[in-house]
């Protein structure tokens, strides 16, 4: 029995002007991964691959239980994709594309349903052409919610909604985690959204997993530490040291595995420290990536 | 059962200790006595609208002070003997006296300075 929502292994895909190497992804049910990356990182590819839209060149991607793209026909029956390119047609009705919805997918909840049209402002007999963007971004919510299936799998969720529109978003995909069988993967980069409501958190950069980790374990790591050196004293080479900045007798330290023993040695090495401070999700994500840049380029 | 937690987002503390730190509170108050059923883990973080993991964080550091008792597949509640409203008076008021100590040194000022400023805040308090 395979408990795992979401398995992707080694995963490679080449286009002419990108390349997806060694994808390797995990998501458990009961949990929200945000999915973090700059533009053009590979995010919507690594999304497609997941939902069987496009196939691997290499490794294999399993959904649910179900090896995808084969399966994807079973798999999808529980799964609710959501991408800023989905299709609602334009000259029929929020209505009519709910009545299209339950039709077509047996759990189907209807209370639910007919709750989030009013958590979310929309009007049933509102035809999608008259539809602002955020409205439409919650239309299509709408319809993968109410079908309560077992995993979410949201492109860029909250792009381009408003601080009230997102603030409704969340709090849905909060809510569908009270049931501990549901899990969500939904990609942003709006690194806030994914530092409140993220149990797990993957990085991605240049077709690249940059890192995957659960989100407390990534806040408690990464440290930026101030520091005074005496004159005479010089920094020793740490390897958890991500970068450091000296300016004149100041220097600041960004470690990705911060330790009391760090702060010992770095004490010993002639450094009193200033200041140890937390770093937000942000600031993470961009240390991450331009260390890793770097490191690729040696 | 609403919490009535509140977290900040201009709060630069992680929030699984602003979260920690609402709950001791309300004990401390009394407002959740003894053996007082608390939220559950997914209900406390839907409702705050942040993830399981935060809140599960929480509740295990919580659990690891005596704070609160966690019942497998029975949720979690207020411990039956809590010793905490000085305990966390303590550790504030030590944690407090540690950043006044880091930037008085940063300031070069003397520990005769130091407590000088000390007593003089003392005395500017408003009176009980």
């Amino acid at each position: 029995m395979n408990s795992k929502y979401v398995e992707m292994n080694a995963v490679r895909k080449e286009f002419r002007f990108f390349r997806l190497e060694d994808v390797t992804l995990e998501l458990e049910p009961g949990q929200i991964m945000g999915f973090v990356g700059p533009n053009g990182a590979g995010k919507s590819t690594t999304l497609r691959l997941l939902m069987g839209l496009i196939e691997a060149d290499a490794g294999n991607v399993r959904v649910l239980g179900h090896e995808m793209p084969r399966a994807q026909r079973i798999a999808k029956r529980d799964i609710g994709f959501v991408t800023d390119d989905m299709q609602l047609f334009p000259h029929a009705t929020l209505d009519w594309h709910m009545r299209f919805a339950a039709s077509v997918y047996p759990r189907w909840d209807e209370r639910y349903a007919t709750a989030l049209v009013d958590r979310f402002g929309l009007r049933r007999a509102q035809l999608v052409k008259g539809l602002s963007h955020g409205e439409r971004v919650k239309a299509v919510l709408l319809l993968a919610l109410a079908r309560r299936p077992r995993l979410l799998v949201l492109d860029e969720p909250t792009a381009g909604l408003d601080p009230v529109a997102r603030h409704e978003v969340l709090h849905e995909l909060t809510e569908v985690m009270l049931d501990e069988d549901r899990a969500i993967i939904f990609s942003s980069h709006n690194t806030v959204d994914v530092e409140r409501i993220s149990d797990r958190i993957t990085f991605i950069d240049r077709g690249r997993i940059v890192e995957s980790s659960d989100k407390e374990t990534f806040l408690e790591r990464w440290r930026r530490l101030q520091l005074q050196m005496r004159p005479d004293a010089s920094l020793p080479e740490l390897s958890q040291v991500v970068e450091c900045k000296v300016n004149g007798q100041l220097a600041t330290l960004t470690t990705n595995h911060f330790t009391p023993e760090l702060a010992d040695r770095l004490r010993d090495a002639g450094a009193s420290i200033l200041e140890i401070q937390r770093m937000s999700l942000e600031e993470i994500f961009v240390a991450n990536v331009m260390h890793h840049r770097k490191v690729r380029a040696q | 059962m609403h919490s009535g937690i509140q977290l900040s987002q201009t709060d630069a503390r992680p929030m699984y200790l602003q979260i920690m730190e609402q709950i001791r509170r309300r004990i401390a108050l009394g407002d959740w006595p003894p053996g007082r059923e608390i939220p559950s883990i997914r209900a406390l973080a839907a409702e705050l609208r942040i993830s399981v993991i935060t809140v599960k964080r929480a509740y295990e550091e919580l659990e690891s002070e005596g704070v609160i008792v966690t019942r497998h597949g029975k949720g979690s509640c207020v411990a039956d003997k809590v010793a905490l409203s000085t305990d966390l008076q303590e550790a504030e008021l030590e944690e407090h006296l540690v950043a006044a100590a880091n930037i008085a040194r940063m300031l070069q000022l003397s520990e005769d300075e130091l407590i000088a400023r000390l007593r003089r805040a003392r005395r500017n308090l408003p009176k009980k």
